[in-house]
Formats: structure tokens, C-alpha cells, sequence
């Protein structure tokens, strides 16, 4: 029972978030509605079991790309009145295709109530895992079978963290602190930039 | 008593509400990456409801790697509308036409 007030809790207001999101005239706002939307998406798996994927939205967004989007609408100075002109204009087409894409998700669902595709052992009970905790088993899981993609999600990462500093990254003045001419070092030599000296015993070298 | 077909009712409203918000805010290019965000959100309670429902630990699995992926997405985007304002002055997406595209 307490479950199912908890479901309808979290999905109303996962629903209304996401609502005054895409309605909100500040971005500001939208930036704001969307923490709240990540929240109760986070309740909502809390509430399958899913904490591993729960506590990584609320870390992940919530604290990192939610408080990036609050950075970025906050630094820019933009007149957002202006960019509200063409709402009026593009609502019927939006209402259109947003009302044509939810009947063919409903029809989807309606065509799996049916109940003709077999997905897997939809009992409940084939749990493969349910001894541990759910981190536990995901780290198993991730470690073991999945460890290659782990990489490659690390390895997009660092991607995107490289490109978002060289995307940003302002040319300072000439020879200022941290000004790189990546072309002047791919041109550096061995040759010219070292020189082999042999110091006889007893002395220094000239350099 | 709740079942699948409830997260996937959830899911496929916020997945509608993020297409719609793409299609309203044409000219606001940070609610059009909040809409895809939401839209990876839908995507990602899906991927649990199924992993939850199937006793297949896999779709959490992916749910994480969707997220980083978003996480990365949301990080190059933004970059992308810095440096855009920085030398446009507007971040108005119908003005994008320097590409001649």
C-alpha cells in the first residue's frame, strides 16, 4: 500500500517537473524543475530496488550536469524574451507530434498487455541475484562481464572532459602563463633542443 | 498494486514531454538539452522497470552507461554554446547558419 502512494507520488511529480520544464519561461526555472524531476525519477527506481542507479542520478545530475546547466544559463547574459518568440508558432506541430508519439507508445503497451512476445521469465521470482545488495551484484556484474565497456564509458569521459576544456579554453596574450603553441612543440627536435656534452674530470661545462 | 506497465506509462509521458519540449522551445537551445536530458531520463527508468521486472541486472548496467553518456553529451554541448555566445552574442538557434548547412 505504502508503495503504490509512494509510486503515484514520485510518477505526478516526476510528470509536473518535467511539464514546467519545457514551460518555464526562465531557463533558471526549467534548470530548477529539472533537480526535482531527477528526484523523484531517483524515488521511482529506489522504489524497484534499483539504489545503485538511484544514488548515481541524484550524484551524477543532480551534482554535476544540473549545477553545469545552472553555470552556463547563469554566465550567459541572454535576453531570453526574445528567444520565447517562436513558442506560439511551433505549439500546434508540437501538440501534434507529441500526441501522435504517446498514441503509438500506448499502442505498444496495449500490444504488450496482450501479451504475444516473450521477453524472458517475467515471473518475479528468477532473481539471479537477489543474495546481495544491489551494488554489490551490479559491481560483480560490471567488473567481471562488462568490463571493456566500463573502460570505453571511462575512456568517453575523458573525451568529453578534453574536448570541453579545448572547446573553452581562451587565448590569453602571447607568452602569458599556460599559453600552449601546440605547432612550435611538434616541431621541437631531439637535436635542437639537447645538446651531448662529456665533462673532462675535475671541470664544469660551458653551455 | 503496481506493475511494469506503470513505469512504462511514466517513462513514455516523460520521453513525449521531452520530444514536445524540443519542438516548443525551437529557439532555446538550453531547454533543448534539458528536453534531451529528460528524454535519457525516460530512457534510463525504462531500463530499470525491465531490469527490475526481468530480474536482469543488465539494464542497470546500462542505465549507467547511458548516463555517462549524457554526462559527456550535456559537458560538449554546453562547450559548444559557450564558445557559440562568446562569438555570436545569441545563443538563438534558427541564427546557426555560419555552416551554410
Amino acid at each position: 500500500m505504502i508503495q503504490t502512494i509512494a509510486f503515484y507520488l514520485f510518477a505526478v511529480l516526476v510528470i509536473a517537473s518535467a511539464v514546467m520544464v519545457i514551460m518555464s519561461r526562465n531557463p533558471v526555472h526549467s534548470v530548477l524543475w529539472l533537480i526535482l524531476a531527477f528526484f523523484n525519477a531517483a524515488g521511482l527506481m529506489v522504489l524497484v530496488g534499483a539504489e545503485f542507479i538511484a544514488m548515481l542520478l541524484v550524484i551524477v545530475y543532480v551534482g554535476a550536469v544540473a549545477v553545469l546547466f545552472l553555470f552556463v544559463v547563469m554566465m550567459l547574459d541572454i535576453d531570453f524574451a526574445e528567444l520565447r518568440a517562436g513558442f506560439i508558432k511551433n505549439f500546434p506541430l508540437g501538440i501534434a507530434i507529441a500526441a501522435i508519439l504517446l498514441a503509438e507508445l500506448v499502442l505498444g503497451i496495449g500490444a504488450y498487455r496482450v501479451g504475444a512476445i516473450e521477453l524472458g521469465t517475467p515471473d518475479g521470482a528468477s532473481a539471479p541475484l537477489l543474495d546481495r545488495s544491489n551494488i554489490e551484484s551490479i559491481g560483480a556484474l560490471l567488473y567481471r562481464d562488462y568490463i571493456f565497456l566500463f573502460e570505453a564509458a571511462g575512456i568517453i569521459l575523458l573525451v568529453a572532459m578534453v574536448g570541453a576544456i579545448v572547446l573553452t579554453h581562451r587565448k590569453g596574450p602571447a607568452d602569458a602563463r599556460g599559453q600552449q603553441d601546440i605547432g612550435k612543440q611538434n616541431r621541437r627536435r631531439p637535436e635542437e633542443a639537447t645538446v651531448m656534452k662529456q665533462p673532462g674530470i675535475g671541470k664544469g661545462v660551458d653551455l | 498494486m503496481i506493475g511494469i506497465e506503470h513505469y512504462i506509462v511514466v517513462s513514455a509521458i516523460l520521453f513525449v514531454l521531452g520530444v514536445l519540449g524540443i519542438f516548443l522551445n525551437r529557439k532555446n537551445i538550453i531547454v533543448i538539452l534539458m528536453a534531451i536530458e529528460l528524454i535519457l531520463l525516460a530512457v534510463n527508468i525504462n531500463l530499470v522497470a525491465f531490469s527490475a521486472f526481468l530480474g536482469d541486472l543488465v539494464g542497470q548496467v546500462f542505465a549507467m552507461f547511458v548516463l555517462t553518456v549524457a554526462a559527456g553529451e550535456a559537458a560538449i554541448g554546453l562547450a559548444i554554446l559557450v564558445i557559440y555566445f562568446r562569438g555570436r552574442g545569441t545563443i538563438a538557434v534558427d541564427d546557426v547558419d555560419r555552416l551554410k548547412g
